[in-house]
């Protein structure tokens, strides 16, 4: 069985069926895309793995264990965090609030102090700003902010909801280097992106999901080089 | 003079209805419900008090019982009332707790009959200073708010659990992702909200020992007021809201000419803090989200 196994998820809201009998896997190690135009079903995805909100069926697996009833604050300390779309961050906690907060589940000071290091080593940034109340950061550090805050608990394996929504040119490609860096150390990631060509160049494999379905997967490569692909998402 | 010892007396008062306030407010700021319920928390608070004064002649120890009975009668109506309803319509939640409200003070009525009943938590000397004169139950009231606020202020500020009840209150889902138990959470702040409704109840008895079934309406009542006054689901707002409405219903009472109109007088306040600022003094919008 897959690290993250998804069997023949459907989620409704109401009477509309969001997600209809959807089912992927995430190989330990991988980078594994979910591309698709809005409205698709992706963030519902995302929150429906986390039990954000309710199933309407099917399993989730991951790790060797069933978690498809698991309440959502047990996700973390088995190895899931999440950067959830528009970064959520705890706008009225100053920064280093909100990075404590990302070691919630995390009891031993020394090693969070030094994952905090780790953090302000690779955006020295928030060390700068600290103390500073976490919703007067500009739009790109409270992204370093939220992806920093899920790294706080060490996962095993990182869910990030449109990571460069809404970012200039150079913060996306900070992003992308930091999700392909984190990927390098260890940690498994699946990622949901607007930005299909970036998405699609640093993921092993992608699934193309419309309306609720999945509709496409492959290889990064080979969707980059699909032609469908191309027209629907990459503009061309 | 007179007016410094207006002043201290409303001060105390203010400190009364902050620590009843504190209870609305965290309630609303995490989880998500106006819980009309609360002032009767400070009833049975009261009740207790009168129950263990009887059987163990301490104040101390009855009181120290009724903060225990409070918080387990609080945790208890969230466990079975409010719980099973979260996710729901806020009204349905509303009516609800209006619902425990009518039961408890019913509940009060069965037991102890309709009448009102003395309750003497004895008596503290008045002090004097300066030429001024201030009771004693003033004094012990201002000094219990101020250390209640101050403990609860550095438990927030300073505590892992005390981020996560901001965190809680300001991103319900995002503090999920972050491992925090929401639910864990709800029950802290139902434990501190009715301790202090206890200690509040307390600290009314001391004012005026009798107690009746809506003892504690009307501090209730006034409490929110001043929580709405504050910034509902702020806690420094519940403190501010809390001292400036004792302020002013201590000067009202004080001016023999208004002082039949404290009560409207005060409701007015809220009216137009509201109308000018409709999420009161320290108040924030908030977008709710998953
Ligand atoms: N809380 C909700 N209540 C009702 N319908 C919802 C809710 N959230 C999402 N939907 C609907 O479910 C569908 C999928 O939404 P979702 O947010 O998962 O899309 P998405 O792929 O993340 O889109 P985007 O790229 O814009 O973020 C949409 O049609 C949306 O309108
Ligand atoms: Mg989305």
């Amino acid at each position: 069985m897959a690290f993250l196994q998804v069997d023949h998820l459907k989620v409704n809201y109401g009477l509309i069926q969001a997600i209809k009998d959807v089912s992927f896997s995430v190989e330990q190690g991988e980078i594994v895309s979910l591309i698709g135009a809005n409205g698709a079903g992706k963030t519902t995805i995302m929150h429906a793995l986390c039990n954000l909100i309710p199933k309407q069926s099917g399993q989730i697996c991951f790790d060797g264990q069933d978690i498809t009833s698991l309440a959502a604050h047990k996700l973390v300390p088995m190895g899931i965090a999440q950067v959830p779309e528009g970064r959520r961050i705890f706008q009225e906690l100053t920064v280093v609030e909100n990075l404590q907060l990302g070691g919630y589940t995390r009891r031993d000071k020394k090693e969070i102090a030094e994952t905090l290091d780790s953090v302000y080593q690779r955006f020295p940034i928030l060390k700068q700003r600290a103390k500073q109340v976490a919703g007067t950061l500009s739009g790109g550090e409270q992204q370093m902010l939220a992806m920093s805050r899920a790294l706080m608990s060490h996962p095993k394996l990182l869910l990030l909801d449109e990571p460069s929504m809404g970012l200039s040119p150079l913060y996306v490609s900070t992003i992308f280097d930091m999700i392909h860096q984190v990927n390098q150390e260890g940690t498994t990631i699946l990622l949901v992106e607007q930005n299909a060509k970036k998405a699609l160049a640093i993921s092993n494999r992608a699934y193309v999901l419309e309306v609720g379905r999945i509709v496409k997967t492959g290889t990064g490569k080979d969707l980059l080089a699909d032609d469908s692909i191309r027209q629907a998402y990459l503009g061309g | 003079m007179e007016l410094i010892t207006t002043l201290i007396n409303g001060l105390s008062l203010g400190g009364i209805y902050a620590m009843i306030a504190l209870g609305y407010t965290m309630v609303y700021g995490i989880a998500k419900m106006l819980n009309f319920a609360h002032g009767d928390i400070i009833m049975v608070g009261g009740y207790t008090i009168l129950v263990f004064l009887n059987l163990t002649g301490s104040p101390i120890l009855a009181t120290c019982f009724a903060i225990a009975f409070c918080v387990m009668l609080g945790v208890l109506v969230e466990k079975l009332a409010y719980k099973p309803l979260r996710g729901s319509s806020p009204l349905a939640v509303l009516i609800t707790a209006i619902g425990v409200s009518y039961l408890l003070q019913s509940l009060a009525q069965i037991l102890f009959g309709s009448a009102s009943k003395m309750v003497n938590v004895g008596y503290l000397d008045s002090l004097s200073f300066g030429g001024i004169t201030v009771q004693g139950y003033t004094v012990f009231t201002l000094a219990c708010s101020i250390v209640v606020m101050i403990c609860l202020t550095l438990f927030i500020k300073c505590t892992r659990l005390g981020k996560a009840m901001l965190a809680v209150s300001e991103d319900r889902g995002a503090a999920q992702l972050m491992g925090v138990n929401v639910n864990r959470i709800i029950t802290i702040t139902f434990v501190i909200g009715s301790a202090l409704a206890a200690l509040a109840g307390l600290c009314t008895l001391m004012k005026a020992p009798t107690i009746s079934s809506t003892f504690g309406s009307m501090p209730g009542i006034k409490a929110f007021t001043a929580a709405v006054i504050g910034g509902i689901g702020s806690i420094p707002g519940a403190m501010l809201g809390g001292i400036l409405l004792g302020v002013v219903e201590s000067i009202c009472n004080r001016v023999s000419s208004i002082a039949p109109y404290t009560d409207a007088i005060e409701f007015g306040i809220l009216i137009v803090i509201l109308l000018i600022r409709p999420t009161g003094f320290l108040g924030k919008k908030r977008r709710e989200k998953v």
